[in-house]
C-alpha cells in the first residue's frame, strides 16, 4: 500500500497538569512519610487505614475497570495474605515484616488455581465465582487448627514488640513500643500504597495497559488484533492478588490478631472496596483516591448512627451509580478535562492541531 | 501460488450445519468476492478462517502452514487480518489507540517505530482528523473506516473484508471502493464479503458464491452473474 512520506509525527502522554501535579504528588508523599514526627498517634492509624484501604481499592480497580473481571471474592487475598503472615511469624519465627511478602506470594499461588476456575466463567459467573472461591478458602482456613482454627489467634507478644525498625524508632527517637509498630506499619503502608499506585500506572502506560484497554473495550477484537486476552487477564489477576496478599497482610500485623470471619469478611474487603471504587470512579487512578477520602469521612461522621451507616453507604453508591456512572472524578475530568495520571497516547504533528483532544479522557 | 487455502472445511452448530465441504484457494495478490443471500454462512466463513469459529471437519492452510487449529490471536500474527461486519472498535480507546494497539500486538513492532506507521494509515482511510477521538463517538462510516484502517495497522498479508460497504451512502461507498483499490493494487490479498455488488465487482476477480453453507459457484464476475443457478438462488431472479 502506497503511503505518504509524512514522519512529522509524534506521540504524548503527559501533560503540563500531570508533569505539575507529579511535582504536587512528591511532596506530599514526603510530608506523609515525615507525618509520624509531627500528627498524633490516632492520625497515624487513620491514615493507616486510609492507605491499606487505597491499596485494595487500587488493585480492584485494576481487576473491574481496566481488565473487566468484577471480582466479589478479593478478600480471599486479604485472608489468605494475612494468615500466610501469621503462620510466617507462629510457625516459622519470622520477623512480621518478612512475613507480610509471605503474604503477598500466598496470595498469588492462590490466585493460579483461582483463576482455573473462575476464568471459565464470565460477567456476573465470574463474580459469584470468585465469592465461592473466597468461601472455600475460609472454610478450609477455619480447619487450620494451629493458627486457631474457627476463633483465631493472635501475635505473640515478643513478635509485635521486637518487630523489624521499632528497635530503631525507640533509641534514635524515643517512641513507645506501641507507637513505633504503628510508625512501621504506616510507613510500610504508605511505600505499599506509592508502589501500587506506580506499578499500575506503569502497566496502564504501557504497551501491556493499552492491549488490557482493547480486551476490555472488546475481547473478540482484540484477539483478532493479536491480544492474548487470557495472558494479559491472567497477569492481572495474579498481580492484583499479590498487592491485594500484601496489603492483607500488612493489615493484620498492625490488627495482631486474626480469625476467619475476620480476615474473609466480604463486606470490609470487597463491598466497601467497590463502594469506595465506585464512588470516586471506576477505571481511573484518581477514582480511588477520591473515593477512599470520601469513604474515610462518611464512615467517621456516620459511625454513631448504628444500622444508618450502612443505609446511607448504600444509598449515596446507588445514586453516584444513576447520576455519575463514572463517579466523583468523571464528573470532576469531564468538566474541567483535567487528568493526574494521563494514559491517552495523543497524535501530534502533520496537519493536527496540538490541542486535539480525545473527550474526557483525551 | 496461494496463500490460503480450504479443504472440505464443514462446521455446524448442533442440527444446523453452516457451512459444508467448502474448498477453494486465494492466489497471492488476489481479490476474492463472497456473495450469498443473508444466512448463507459468509461470516462464518470468516470466522473460521481467523479460528473465531473452530472448524468441524476440513483443512485450513495459511501461507503453507496447517492453520486449522492455531487460535485466533496467532493467526492475525502469522499475516491474516480481518474487519468485523458490526464494527467492533476499542470504544473507550482513541482512533490512534486502536491502530497502535493493532500495530503492537498484531505486528509486534514497538510502541515508537509505530506513530508514522498509523498515521498514515490514518491519513490513506481519511480519519487522520479523528486521530484523537474516542472511537466509541464515531459515525457508521468512520466506524467502517476504523476497522479497514485497523486491519491494515497489522500489516496482514491477507485482508478479510465483511461487508464494509452495508450501510454506507453511494458516495461514502464510492470512497471506500478507492481505498480499497489502492490497498488491492499495493499487491495484497483479499477476500470481500459484501451485497453492495457493484462495489464488489470493482475490487474482486473471482466471485464465490455461498447459499445454505456451500459453495455453489466460483469464478470469474460476469461468468457467476450470469449463471442461471446464482442469478436463480441469489438473486432472487427466474431464469
Amino acid at each position: 500500500m502506497t503511503m505518504p512520506a509524512q514522519t512529522d509525527w509524534s506521540v504524548e502522554t503527559k501533560t503540563r497538569t500531570s508533569t505539575l501535579f507529579l511535582g504536587v504528588a512528591v511532596v506530599v508523599v514526603i510530608v506523609a512519610a515525615f507525618a509520624p514526627f509531627y500528627a498524633s498517634r490516632s492520625l497515624i492509624q487513620d491514615l493507616f487505614f486510609i492507605l491499606t484501604m487505597l491499596v485494595l481499592a487500587q488493585g480492584w480497580n485494576l481487576l473491574a475497570g481496566y481488565a473487566g473481571l468484577v471480582s466479589v471474592g478479593q478478600q480471599a487475598f486479604v485472608g489468605i495474605g494475612a494468615y500466610a503472615m501469621f503462620s510466617g511469624v507462629i510457625l516459622l519465627e519470622l520477623d512480621p515484616v518478612v512475613s507480610i511478602l509471605l503474604g503477598g506470594i500466598a496470595a498469588a499461588l492462590l490466585a493460579i488455581p483461582a483463576a482455573f476456575f473462575t476464568f471459565r466463567l464470565q460477567g456476573a459467573y465470574f463474580a459469584i465465582g470468585t465469592w465461592v472461591v473466597a468461601e472455600i478458602v475460609r472454610l478450609l482456613v477455619a480447619q487450620w487448627k494451629m493458627l486457631g482454627g474457627g476463633t483465631g489467634t493472635s501475635l505473640p507478644r515478643s513478635a509485635s514488640r521486637e518487630m523489624f525498625g521499632i528497635e530503631f524508632l525507640k533509641d534514635t527517637f524515643g517512641f513507645k513500643t506501641s507507637a513505633a509498630a504503628d510508625v512501621v506499619t504506616y510507613w510500610l503502608a504508605l511505600a505499599l500504597a506509592v508502589a501500587t499506585i506506580g506499578v499500575v500506572y506503569w502497566l496502564l502506560r504501557s504497551r501491556q495497559g493499552l492491549g488490557l484497554a482493547a480486551v476490555r473495550d472488546n475481547q473478540n477484537a482484540a484477539r483478532s488484533v493479536g491480544v492474548d486476552a487470557q495472558r494479559i487477564k491472567a497477569i492481572v489477576y495474579l498481580s492484583t492478588a499479590f498487592i491485594t496478599g500484601l496489603a492483607g497482610a500488612l493489615i493484620y500485623v498492625q490488627k495482631a490478631r486474626i480469625s476467619p470471619d475476620a480476615a474473609f469478611s466480604v463486606l470490609d474487603w470487597t463491598a466497601y472496596v467497590i463502594f469506595i471504587v465506585v464512588i470516586g470512579g471506576i477505571g481511573t487512578i484518581e477514582g480511588p483516591i477520591i473515593g477512599v477520602l470520601v469513604f474515610f469521612a462518611l464512615q467517621n461522621t456516620l459511625s454513631g448512627y448504628g444500622s444508618w451507616y450502612l443505609l446511607v453507604l448504600g444509598l449515596l453508591g446507588i445514586l453516584i451509580m444513576l447520576f455519575a456512572p463514572r463517579g466523583l472524578w468523571g464528573l470532576f475530568t469531564d468538566r474541567t478535562g483535567i487528568e493526574l495520571f494521563p494514559i491517552r497516547r495523543r497524535l501530534t504533528g502533520g496537519p493536527l492541531k496540538k490541542s486535539s483532544k480525545g473527550g474526557p479522557h483525551g | 501460488m496461494a496463500v490460503l487455502a480450504l479443504d472440505n472445511v464443514s462446521k455446524s452448530f448442533g442440527a444446523l450445519r453452516v457451512s459444508q465441504h467448502i474448498t477453494f484457494e486465494l492466489l497471492e495478490g488476489e481479490a476474492l468476492g463472497v456473495i450469498g443471500p443473508n444466512g448463507a454462512g459468509k461470516s462464518t466463513l470468516f470466522n473460521l478462517i481467523t479460528g473465531n469459529i473452530d472448524v468441524d471437519d476440513g483443512q485450513i492452510e495459511f501461507l503453507g502452514r496447517n492453520v486449522t487449529r492455531v487460535p485466533p490471536m496467532e493467526r492475525c500474527l502469522s499475516g491474516l487480518g480481518r474487519t468485523f461486519q458490526i464494527p467492533q472498535p476499542f470504544e473507550k480507546l482513541t482512533v490512534f489507540e486502536n491502530l497502535i494497539v493493532a500495530g503492537a500486538f498484531g505486528n509486534r513492532l514497538p510502541e515508537s517505530e509505530l506513530a508514522d506507521q498509523c498515521a498514515d494509515i490514518l491519513v490513506e482511510t481519511g480519519l487522520i482528523a479523528k486521530a484523537n477521538e474516542l472511537a466509541g463517538r464515531l459515525s457508521l462510516l468512520e466506524r467502517k473506516r476504523l476497522e479497514l484502517a485497523r486491519a491494515m495497522a497489522t500489516q496482514p498479508k491477507v485482508l478479510l473484508l465483511d461487508e464494509i460497504a452495508g450501510g454506507l451512502t453511494e458516495g461514502e461507498c464510492h470512497a471506500l471502493v478507492a481505498t480499497i483499490q489502492k490497498i488491492h493494487t499495493s499487491g495484497m490479498s483479499i477476500i470481500w464479503i459484501e451485497h453492495v455488488l457493484h462495489a464488489l465487482t470493482s475490487v474482486a476477480e473471482r466471485l464465490l458464491v455461498l447459499d445454505f453453507g456451500k459453495v455453489i459457484g466460483i469464478g470469474e464476475p460476469d461468468a457467476i452473474m450470469n449463471s442461471k443457478e446464482v442469478r436463480e438462488i441469489y438473486l432472487g431472479l427466474e431464469v
